[in-house]
């Protein structure tokens, strides 16, 4: 499979790579995909109490190098967004942005799910409702 | 193989990219290049002409080859049929024999790690009416004789088990089933690719009726196989699956590939002089690969039997490390890898599966493919490069982080997708 230039950058470089205190009450943490399936992506994010936005985001991901692509690409775009905004995030702009083969489409569908599953989880930590929030499959 | 080169970053002996997916294919052999050549241009002829210099020149090229084929399995050249290699060898001898023998019965027995072309070459009989064992493996990937023994009914015509699985180079105790057909009177085909011209293979001592193979495998060109069909104790008698011309004693009609043919037989005979000290050559190689490997990472799992193995194979998990993300990690080398990301059906190797290994380990699969041209100095740079790139995935992966926690990942409820 030939990769695009942009799925190459972040599998060498992959920006936001790490773990956050995922007890802080500050901190939405999403794991989806499994082992069987071949992919496992986590992300994690710290938000502002006060304005809602994320100051921190974190990934891993065991999976391909688009998954690899699709999930630090996703912390680069949640990073600096209110929670609303984040929400905003869909699959499509990741397939686009990396130019992702159709094969690899559901590398970024774990990508989104992971973006809404941390926020989620944020959420319901924080009382927030519930809402379209919840990770959906 | 020419390792001259100006990079003080390549080791010597060492020739980028590294080819070492040897069950996928082989280069060929310049000798056996050389033998070929004449047939592409003056010696052009018909093997089937029978009244001119141009076609017993071939023909004699051809014959030759038999002759080469033969000895190293341990027949004779009568019972060699030139085909386009062992997809179809494989059909051939399946559907020939499923087609021959329909009034004796219509049972045939084979196991689940075979090649694609005999897998799908049964599930097609069976659309024809024909009923088909499909034998387990055992963890280590080896057939259980005694579920072979029970298997074979009244009705069986044919037991058709590879001699060497092409992932996990795991070898089938292959005079041990010949001698299971024989007492039966049950014809045994064997998909020896894999095998033939790494490891001995002997249709006399081995009890093999039937035997498929390929010359891309062992250093010669794609597109040219043969079939070894015996002759006496007992005949084996095939229904042509091509009609025509009637060549090759009329089971496979066509116009000769004499250029094809004639790489084949050398091919085989260098192997024949060669194949003991190469497989010496190999199995150093690949055992330092693998005690590298198993040296200086954690989680690493060899796949199938080690002993039963051809002397070439190295199949590994990196488990917590998905295979296409590794492969990519490595991109001067060229191996393959058992996880559905590289696959086009999304699915993981079959194989693996077979061997009872869950998903995950068949994910984290790689498999290194040593072969003629291969050297000590290029495995020691595939064991430096898959050593960084798997430590590197591995701080990338959630999965090693949360085993490295003692989390049981067993207990974790996944979400399903
Ligand atoms: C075990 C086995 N059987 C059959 C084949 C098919 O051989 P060919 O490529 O000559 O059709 C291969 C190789 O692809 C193989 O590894
Ligand atoms: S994780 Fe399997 S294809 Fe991307």
């Amino acid at each position: 499979m030939a990769y695009s230039d942009k799925v190459v950058d972040h599998y060498n470089n992959p920006r936001n790579v790490g773990t956050l205190d995922k007890s802080s009450g500050e901190v939405g943490t999403g794991l989806v995909g499994a082992p069987e399936c071949g992919d496992v992506m986590r992300l994690q994010i710290r938000v502002n109490p006060e304005t809602q936005v994320i100051e921190e985001a974190k990934f891993k991901t065991f999976g391909c190098g688009s998954a690899i692509a699709s999930s630090s690409l996703a912390t680069e775009w949640v990073k600096g967004k209110t929670v609303a905004e984040a929400l905003e995030i869909k699959n499509t702009d990741i397939v686009k942005e990396l130019a992702l083969p159709p094969v690899k489409i559901h590398c970024s569908v774990l990508a989104e799910d992971a973006i809404r599953a941390a926020i989620g989880d944020w959420k319901k930590k924080n009382g927030v409702a519930e809402a379209e929030a919840v990770a959906t499959h | 193989m020419s390792n001259v080169t100006s990079n003080p970053d390549v080791p010597e002996g060492v020739s980028l990219p590294i080819y070492m997916d040897n069950h996928a294919t082989s280069p060929m052999d310049p000798r056996v290049l050389e033998a070929m050549l004449p047939y592409f241009s003056v010696k052009f002829g018909n093997a089937a002409s029978r009244n001119h210099s141009f076609g017993w020149e071939a023909e004699q090229g051809v014959e030759q080859a038999r002759e080469q084929i033969a000895r190293l399995i341990g027949a004779t050249a009568k019972e060699i049929i030139f085909t386009s290699g062992a997809t179809e060898s494989n059909n051939l001898a399946i559907k020939g024999i499923a087609e021959m023998y329909r009034e004796r019965g219509n049972h045939i027995i084979t196991q689940v790690t075979e090649h694609k072309a005999v897998l799908d070459t049964c599930k097609r009989l069976e659309k024809y009416g024909y009923r088909v064992t499909y034998l387990p493996v055992k963890a280590d990937g080896l057939i259980d004789l005694d579920d072979l023994r029970r298997a074979i009914d009244d009705k069986t015509i044919l037991v058709t088990i590879m001699s060497a699985n092409n992932e996990i180079g795991v070898i089938q105790p292959v005079a041990e089933i010949g001698n299971i057909c024989h007492e039966k009177g049950v014809i045994f085909h064997t998909d020896a690719v894999q095998a033939v011209g790494k490891i001995p293979v002997d249709v006399q001592a081995m009890n093999i009726d039937v035997l498929s193979l390929t010359a891309h495998k062992i250093y010669g060109p794609k597109g040219v196989g043969a079939l070894y069909v015996r002759r006496r104790n007992p005949r084996v008698q095939i229904a042509a699956q091509i009609d025509g011309g009637g060549h090759e004693r009329g089971m496979r009609s066509g116009t000769l590939n004499v250029p094809g043919i004639v790489g084949l037989g050398k091919a085989c005979a260098i192997a024949q002089e060669e194949m003991a000290t190469e497989a010496v050559r190999l199995r150093a190689m690949r055992d330092h690969l693998r005690a590298r490997l198993e040296a200086e990472l954690d989680y690493v799992e060899v796949n199938g039997s080690w002993e039963h193995r051809l002397p070439g194979n190295l199949n590994m998990s990196f488990i917590y490390v998905e295979g296409e993300s590794l492969l990519m990690g490595i991109n001067d080398v060229a191996v393959s890898s058992g996880s559905a990301c590289t696959s086009a059906t999304l699915e993981p190797s079959y194989v693996l599966k077979a061997l009872g290994l869950g998903d995950d380990v068949a994910h984290s699969s790689i498999r290194f493919g040593l072969g003629r041209f291969n050297t000590m100095a290029e495995c020691d740079y595939v064991a430096d490069k898959v050593i960084g790139i798997v430590k590197k995935l591995r701080e990338l992966s959630p999965l090693y982080e949360m085993v490295k926690e003692g989390i049981d990942l067993s207990k974790i409820e996944w979400a399903a997708h």
